[in-house]
């Protein structure tokens, strides 16, 4: 029953067994004073697949991701990007990187329109002496620019860029979020429970914005409690147990029920 | 969002059956000005039927005088609202920094340039003094300011040994920002036309710099501000420094005004410029409002202390007035706010 099978250094069992992971992660070790966060764990994403994370309470999903993008250090362990080692400090050194993480509460300003949502923290200045000495920013480019990016990923219903975002639905507001992410050039773009405050439909909207991601070549990594939204958009499924990799598997290659066996310990992958 | 409204008719979300009050309410929601900008309009209106002398151009600039100082003061509170926090200490600091201004320039024989340089770093280190409480020692604003108005004060009249220093005492340079000259038959003042200045920038740098939005993000969700990579406390930091500034530009104004630099006088104005920030609605709870609608509030003040003092009225009248007022723009706001979708 407590035997845990680490099956992910072996190496993937579907998508792309060949390349170079974008994102690696090799005996990652976190500890909470006593408490055991993750236990060495292993995790490779692959060039344009959606990898879930699922596992139960406490089985180390969030502080994988965290450690992933740089909101906590891990005690031992390495993290590669591109074959490249990479040791984040902060969450802006992962950004910097071009990992770019929705989090959970949505990291969006309300107040602001989608534009300024957008691009903050980042604005674009413009160009002369109007931006570089009195540091104006370049508005209109900044609007044109949320309207291409908006237009590309498919979000139709976003026809507005100087809404504030208080005034948009809870899927909108979570596509403005993923839309954010994508938007630079990100290599990876993490998800954090993209879909637990949402309904059937704007789910939906979000898994298809998701398959967009991908198609675009940008590697996603979600977490999602939703088996069945998990099953829907994974290539391939990470199932984490007691702070490790208790298996990964494929929606192809077991069941959800098999999978909700292997993240309770109740069977092996 | 409930599943009810997702197996509901596809389309139904995009028809506008809002009521016209609830219309009404998306367009103040989304133009905090405008309300404050009705509202003076209005008044200038009534007040004008009610006395003749109101609308006579004279005492239109007489009311944009007496609201310079208050407005400047308005001017730095309203950057503070807006990072939903709030400056009980406004009013102290300018007295502060006037009769450290004023002092230099009387006593030593230095030259005014040098005691208005004074004047502005006092206002800057009172400025990173409550923004280090804040930041650093993560103190609510409210006790914050709260502590220093109280200390500032203290600190104006044992600097001063708690005596005025009149206009006459000083160079001219001081009481420049009293003087008015004509424009187009119109005494406008100097002061005022500094405090349009305090605002011009201030409302560029709010509405075109990166600065200004990280002040409305910081004021909005200070989490969401950080994550997305915004560093919060630089940017209160920075928003307490430059409400210094504009203090200490207060300061000379109001030594202008008054024509002399008193310790006594200003120290309660920090609960009239957040009357004036509250009734331009800006929000308490921070990163909502402009700061044009801050100079209507103040000039809606300035409008009703004015008329009603025209009107015959007492004085105890202009305060119930401006009470009224302050109760009625903020439940404004709460029902502005409701607007969700």
């Amino acid at each position: 029953m407590t035997t845990i099978d680490d099956t992910s250094t072996a190496g993937p069992s579907a998508v792309v067994p060949h390349a170079t992971p974008v994102l690696q992660a090799r005996g990652l070790v976190k500890t909470f004073g006593r408490v055991v966060g993750l236990d060495g764990v292993d995790l490779a994403l692959y060039p344009g697949e959606v990898l879930a994370i699922i596992g139960d309470n406490g089985a180390g999903k969030s502080t994988l991701v965290k450690c992933l993008t740089g909101a906590e250090v891990p005690d031992q362990g390495e993290i590669l990007l591109d074959g490249e080692k990479v040791h984040f400090k902060r969450p802006q050194d992962a950004r910097a990187a071009g990992i770019e993480t929705v989090y959970q509460t949505l990291a969006v300003s309300p107040s602001l329109d989608i534009a300024s949502n957008l691009f903050l923290g980042r604005e674009v200045r413009r160009p002369g002496f109007l931006g570089k000495v009195l540091r104006l920013t370049d508005q209109a480019g900044m609007r044109e620019s949320a309207r291409r990016e908006l237009r590309e990923l498919g979000i139709s219903t976003l026809q507005d860029v100087t809404v504030p975002v208080e005034n948009l639905s809870g899927g909108q507001r979570q596509a403005v979020a993923v839309a954010r992410a994508a938007a630079f050039g990100s290599k990876v773009v993490v998800l954090d429970e993209p879909t637990a405050a949402l309904g059937v439909r704007e789910s939906g909207q979000v898994l298809e914005l998701v398959r967009t991601l991908r198609d675009r070549g940008i590697p996603v990594i979600i977490i999602s409690h939703n088996m069945p939204h998990v099953f829907e958009i994974a290539d391939r499924i990470h199932v984490q147990r007691l702070g490790r990799c208790a298996a990964t598997i494929t929606p192809q290659s077991h069941s959800m029920t098999e999978a909700v066996a292997i993240m309770t310990g109740a069977a092996q992958a | 969002m409930t599943t009810t409204t997702a197996t509901a008719d596809p389309a139904a979300e995009f028809l506008d059956r809002r009521s016209p009050l609830e219309r009404a309410r998306g367009v103040l929601h989304r133009y905090p000005a405008l309300s404050p900008a009705i509202v003076l309009v209005l008044s200038v209106i009534v007040f004008g039927q009610l006395n003749d002398r109101f609308l006579a151009l004279s005492n239109l600039s007489l009311i944009t005088q007496q609201v310079a100082v208050v407005g400047t003061l308005a001017a730095a509170q309203t950057l503070i609202i807006l990072t939903a926090g709030i400056d009980l200490s406004v009013g102290a600091v300018m007295v502060l920094a006037s009769m450290v201004m004023a002092q230099v320039a009387s006593g030593s024989g230095a030259p005014p340039v040098l005691a208005l340089a004074f004047g502005l770093l006092v206002g800057m280190a009172c400025g990173a003094l409550n923004g280090f409480l804040v930041t650093r020692l993560k103190l609510p604003p409210f006790i914050a300011t709260l502590g220093t108005f109280n200390v500032f004060t203290a600190v104006a009249l044992l600097y001063s040994r708690g005596a005025t220093v009149r206009g006459g005492d000083m160079p001219a340079v001081m009481t420049w920002t009293g003087t008015t000259f004509p424009v187009f038959g119109v005494r406008v003042s100097t002061g005022v036309l500094l405090m349009l200045g305090a605002y011009l920038v201030l409302a560029v740098a709010l509405s075109r710099t990166a600065w200004g939005k990280h002040v409305y993000a910081v004021g909005d969700d200070k989490d969401a501000a950080r994550l997305s990579g915004i560093s919060v406390n630089r940017v209160l930091l920075s928003v307490y420094l430059s409400a210094g500034v504009i203090l200490a530009l207060a300061a000379w104004i109001q030594i202008g005004r008054a024509n002399a630099a008193s310790p006594n006088v200003g120290v309660d104005m920090n609960l009239d410029s957040i009357t004036a920030v509250v009734i331009g609605g800006t929000s308490l709870f921070g990163g909502r409002g402009v700061i044009w609608g801050t100079l209507l509030g103040a000039l809606i003040v300035g409008v009703f202390r004015n008329g009603l003092s025209l009107a015959g009225l007492d004085v105890l009248y202009q305060t119930l007035a401006v009470g009224v007022l302050v109760i009625v723009a903020v439940s404004l706001d709460q029902w502005i706010r409701k607007v969700r979708k």
